[in-house]
């Protein structure tokens, strides 16, 4: 399993054609306390930079874009009851969805750990 | 929780101690605590006495209602009693200076009050044959005549009934008259300091937001802007006097671009009242401007509305003008243009916004302020609430960062940022600071172009005294935050309640109360 | 304050306005200002000119209607801490404001028979087409249905905001025959967002909503009812026992008074599970650093100044100050008063019928109704109603007036009578028709 970032501050874990999305703890820093996430179902297909999913907090909606294209199988209902979990697990029990990717190529373009954080420490 | 039992008594203190400052009944002399209808009323009281009904046959079929609807009455003095205390824990312009950047909170005249309830307006259905309403067409025949004139434009739309409702009409007319011209234009241009609604709107009616970027001195990028026209753009909704309280010195020339490049100049007008009487936007090339009655024209804002929108267009724009609408006739009496005659009055109508003709009872009020100030006085609110806005600027600007400060004055508002507080303060602990200090907050977090803003806007109410004792509260409240001082991160300290938990109102909302099902 | 300022004039703060766009004088073609007592007097002029309701036997109704409001009402809402405040968002000092909301929502629900309702819209035409676009985004299709039965304005609204959205609606003008309650059913398919239905409808029927509920159910659409006359709730079923998905109306009857048709008041009010997807404002409970209950306007993220172009609707402003009189009146009627009000009113609506009915070549068209029935006359009804205003009765709307150029409805006049119609006023009525039928 390899993890990437993107510039917009999502996190992908990959397995072969399988990846889990989430955002990065410095997003959920950013964004406050997370009061709602709007998920995407499964069977839906997006293209990279497609925006299936909405994270809210009190004062902020926050598109999170998918870092790859693929068809969507499944999203993490968990967040339903407590959304707080991108707060507190961001980068783990807070993920958001799981996607098919249809392009693994695309991976070619985003961020590992370390060109990530470098870019963090830029902003 | 922390609160009354259903006696409204807190027993757990016990009958004769009274620990700290804690109360019995958890009162506060005249900080009144207030329970729900809900809790204190019953499905059997009722603060009405009607006639009985005399006996006579249902014709309601089979669908009388058999279910009990779970509404609680009150006694006429019981109610009287739960809205006073419900209204004593509000801040008010009538209570006092209430400087709310964009939101133009000024003294709402009584005499508004007075004429809006002649019964010859109050009690008039919007149905009545015309001959039975003449007055109430005059209202607004003579209010269009005021908004025209005042803007030089060519005619104004009534009926929208607040200010997003107006943007949404203007947006509209501009969608209709290139519909007319045969063009599928696609973008709205809009600035980046742009009112939340602006791009709403414009993507409501189907547009394509753009935006564009403000330059140092806080105004539209006329470069930018004039490098993005072409055939695909619709038009621009600008602001002007913009959100940051800075008059647009280019929209004359933003106006002759746009209209060279075949699009349309909508002008957000929620800040006419920096300019009314002083300039007329038909002069700088607008198409098409909503006004805020319940801004500029005084009337009350009433908790979150009602407001009233009409919008001013111009010759371009005035044929795609929605129904209905009032029109003279030859021998001097007023009609209504509806549906059925709009064929030959006004072909080009792109349609109805509202159930009936718009919000009369603030074309009422309106003109009640308009005519009571006339031509001279508005031309005065203008240069007074400008007048006070800049006092604000420059007995402040020492203390607080003002971004603009430096570009000249500014119009009605006054605006300045968080630059210099020390770590963890924000506008926001300002803000409830000076709730501590009586006032109600100034717009903070808005606009968007500058971080931290704070936006001040006094209007032509306020006397010098009152500035100045205003002024006095907000530097001491910017020194404590710019020093530090722990104590204000917890205001407000004196107000009916401390800081209230969104984040819990948000992640588990409550949105009607549901205490007897869960007792049931 | 010019010193402090450092300006010679107050014209210097205009130096930004170009040359030529300023003013020197006031506007030309503008009178000057004026006392308040000339001011008032020429308003009084005005409303001279108006025939109020108050003073004429009086029997319209088609979507504004009159009632008595209590005194109370009128003196709560004009307390200034009511009147002149803001929007709610600074709640430690609105508290009043934000749990007037509080229980305005609730009763609003309730009285729907939903179990969420938002803090207004500005009317119920608006209301409505909010709904339409709302079940749009909850179905993700483009069709709606639209009764027959739901006021002409409405459908005008629906009509203008649909040929920008690009929503296809599917509209027919009513009869006098009956509802099309079957057509409603038949139209029904899997491209279908709602089906709209006004209840009691335009010509004041009453029917029973569930098996289009079914209907709607079955395929996978939603199910919009529309109250005009929410005095009707306390005599019949609310729509959300039926099975109403979102319920929407004009809040006018309670409070808020005739005014010429504006500032009224838009309910809307929706099950749960949509609350995320309603337009408009919502006030939610919580609580303070010190644990004590209050109220904060919330889920925000789905209005227009946080998602900008992304938002549920480009509304802003509610009608709040319409919403306290709302409630108020509301409060002071309670369960008890709601029910005898409606008893009242259905009463004398029962009573009135039955002798207008009797009139030479008059009959009644509707079936069944509340405090609103359709007359068919014996020649069009437009006309008729201008004769009867010149004998100082206001008599009822012409559906002439709402459906110009429809021949086969021009002879409808619809009649509303509520509490306020004396004995006196139907004897002047059925006078005065007789007189301008013979």
């Amino acid at each position: 399993m390899t993890r990437y970032f993107t510039q917009d501050h999502e996190w992908i874990d990959v397995s072969g054609t399988s990846g889990v999305v989430g955002i990065t703890e410095y997003a959920q820093s950013q964004l406050g306390d997370i009061t709602y996430v709007d998920l995407p179902s499964a069977g839906a297909t997006v293209k990279k930079g497609d925006a299936p999913c909405v994270v809210d907090s009190v004062k902020a909606a926050s598109d999170v874009y998918s870092p790859v294209s693929g068809t969507i199988t499944a999203a993490n209902d968990a967040l339903g009851d407590a959304p707080e979990l991108v707060n507190t697990d961001a980068e783990e029990g807070g993920w958001l969805f799981r996607i098919d990717l249809s392009d693994p190529a695309e991976l070619d373009g985003l961020m590992d750990k370390a060109a990530y954080d470098a870019y963090v420490a830029g902003l | 929780m922390n609160a009354p039992n259903a006696a409204g008594w807190r027993p757990e203190l016990g009958e004769t101690h009274l620990a700290g400052d804690e109360t019995f009944t958890g009162n506060r002399a005249l900080m009144l605590e207030e329970r729900l209808i809900f809790e204190i009323g019953d499905a059997t009281t009722t603060g009405v006495d009607l006639d009985v009904a005399p006996a006579a046959p249902s014709m309601l079929g089979s669908l009388a209602r058999t279910a009990p609807i779970g509404l609680p009455g009150l006694s006429e003095p019981e109610t009287v009693r739960h809205y006073t205390r419900l209204s004593r824990q509000n801040y008010a312009i009538d209570l006092g200076l209430f400087p709310l950047g964009s939101c133009t909170m000024k003294h709402n005249p009584r005499l508004n009050e007075a004429v809006a309830r002649m019964k010859g307006f109050k009690d008039v259905h919007p149905l009545q044959p015309r001959e039975t309403v003449q007055g109430a067409l005059a209202v607004i025949d003579e209010l269009a005549h005021w908004l025209v004139t005042l803007t030089g434009m060519d005619s104004v739309a009534m009926s929208p009934k607040a200010g997003a409702h107006g943007e949404l009409c203007g947006i509209l007319a501009i969608k209709a008259a290139l519909e007319a011209r045969g063009e599928d234009r696609k973008v709205i241009l809009v600035p980046e300091s742009a009112h939340g609604t602006n791009p709403a709107t414009a993507a409501f009616a189907g547009f394509t937001v753009e935006n564009i970027p403000a330059n140092d001195a806080g105004r539209v990028d006329l470069a930018a802007l004039q490098a993005r026209l072409g055939p695909d753009v619709a038009g621009v909704m600008i602001t002007n006097p913009n959100t940051c309280g800075l008059f647009e010195p280019d929209l004359k020339a933003i106006s002759d671009a746009v209209h060279a490049a075949g699009g349309y100049v909508y002008c957000d007008g929620a800040n006419f009242n920096a300019i009314v009487g002083k300039v007329r936007p038909g002069d700088l090339g607008v198409d098409a401007m909503h006004i805020n009655l319940h801004k500029t024209f005084s009337t009350p804002h009433g908790g979150g509305g009602p407001g009233s929108g009409p919008v001013v267009l111009s010759a371009a724009l005035s044929p795609f003008a929605p129904l209905p609408y009032v029109k003279r006739e030859a021998d001097g009496s007023l009609r209504l243009v509806e549906e059925e005659t709009a064929g030959e009055d006004q072909p080009d109508s792109f349609g109805r916004m509202v159930a009936f003709h718009g919000q009369m009872g603030m074309f009422t009020r309106a003109l009640a302020y308009i005519l009571s100030h006339g031509a001279d006085g508005l031309k005065q609110v203008a240069e007074d609430a400008v007048l006070n806005a800049n006092y604000v600027l420059r007995s402040l600007e020492g203390v607080l960062d003002a971004p603009f400060g430096h570009s000249g004055p500014c119009m009605h508002e006054a605006l300045f940022t968080d630059d210099g507080f020390a770590e963890g303060f924000s506008t926001l602990d300002v803000a409830k600071g000076l709730i501590d200090e009586g006032f109600h907050p100034m717009t903070v977090y808005f606009p968007l172009v500058v971080h931290g803003a704070m936006l001040v806007e006094p209007t032509e109410t306020e006397s010098k005294a009152a500035l100045d004792q205003f002024i006095g509260a907000l530097r001491s409240v910017a020194l404590r935050a710019k020093q530090g001082d722990p104590a204000l991160k917890s205001t407000p300290h004196f107000a009916p309640r401390r800081r209230l938990d969104e984040t819990l109102a948000a992640r588990k909302p409550v949105l009607a109360w549901k205490g007897d099902k869960a007792e049931g | 304050m010019l010193g402090v300022i450092g300006a010679a004039t107050v014209d210097d703060l205009f130096v930004d306005v170009p040359a030529t766009a300023r003013l020197p004088g006031p506007v030309p073609g503008l009178p000057l200002h004026a006392s308040e007592m000339a001011v008032e007097r020429h308003f009084a002029s005005l409303a001279r000119k108006n025939k109020a309701a108050s003073d004429h036997p009086f029997f319209l109704g088609a979507g504004a209607y009159k009632h008595h409001v209590p005194a109370s009402v009128d003196h709560l809402i004009q307390r200034g801490e009511f009147l002149t405040a803001y929007t709610p968002y600074q709640p430690e000092i609105a508290q009043g404001t934000l749990q007037v909301l509080f229980e305005f929502q609730t009763q609003v629900a309730r009285l729907f028979g939903c179990d969420v309702a938002n803090a207004s819209m500005y009317d119920g035409s608006t209301a409505c087409w909010e709904a339409i676009g709302m079940a749009g985004r909850i179905t993700r299709r483009k069709k709606a249905v639209l009764s027959s039965g739901l006021h002409p304005h409405y459908v005008s609204v629906a009509k203008t905001m649909a040929r920008f959205t690009g929503d296809q609606l599917d509209t027919a003008t009513p009869s006098l025959g009956g509802t099309d309650m079957d057509r409603l059913i038949g139209a029904i398919d899997a491209e279908t967002s709602c089906v709209v239905v006004q209840y009691p409808d335009v010509l004041g029927r009453i029917e029973d909503l569930s098996a289009l509920s079914a209907a709607c159910q079955a395929a996978g659409a939603l199910l919009i009812a529309v109250v005009t006359e929410p005095v009707a709730l306390g005599a019949i079923k609310a729509p959300g026992e039926m099975g109403a998905d979102i319920v929407v109306g004009e809040g006018q009857s309670l409070g808020v008074g005739l005014q010429f048709g504006g500032p009224y008041i838009g309910l809307f009010a929706t099950r749960d599970k949509y609350v995320r997807q309603m337009p408009g404002r919502l006030c939610g409970e919580t609580v303070d650093a010190n644990g004590k209950r209050g109220y904060v306007l919330t889920l925000s993220t789905r209005e227009q100044h946080i998602r900008r172009e992304k938002a549920t609707s480009n509304i802003c402003t509610n009608s709040g100050l319409c919403a306290l009189a709302f409630s108020i009146h509301m409060t002071l009627l309670g369960e008890r008063g709601l029910r005898d009000l409606a008893a009242l009113n259905h009463a004398k609506a029962v009573l009135a019928a039955q002798r207008l009915a009797k009139l030479p070549g008059v009959c009644l068209a509707n079936e069944s109704f509340f405090n609103e029935f359709t007359l068919v006359l014996p020649k069009p009804a437009r006309a008729v109603v201008h004769e009867l205003a010149a004998k100082g009765v206001l008599g009822g709307v012409s559906l002439g007036r709402l459906y110009p150029r429809v021949t086969e409805l021009e002879h409808g006049l619809v009649i509303a009578v509520t509490e306020v119609v004396s004995e006196g006023d139907i004897d002047a009525l059925e006078a005065a028709l007789k007189e301008v039928l013979a």
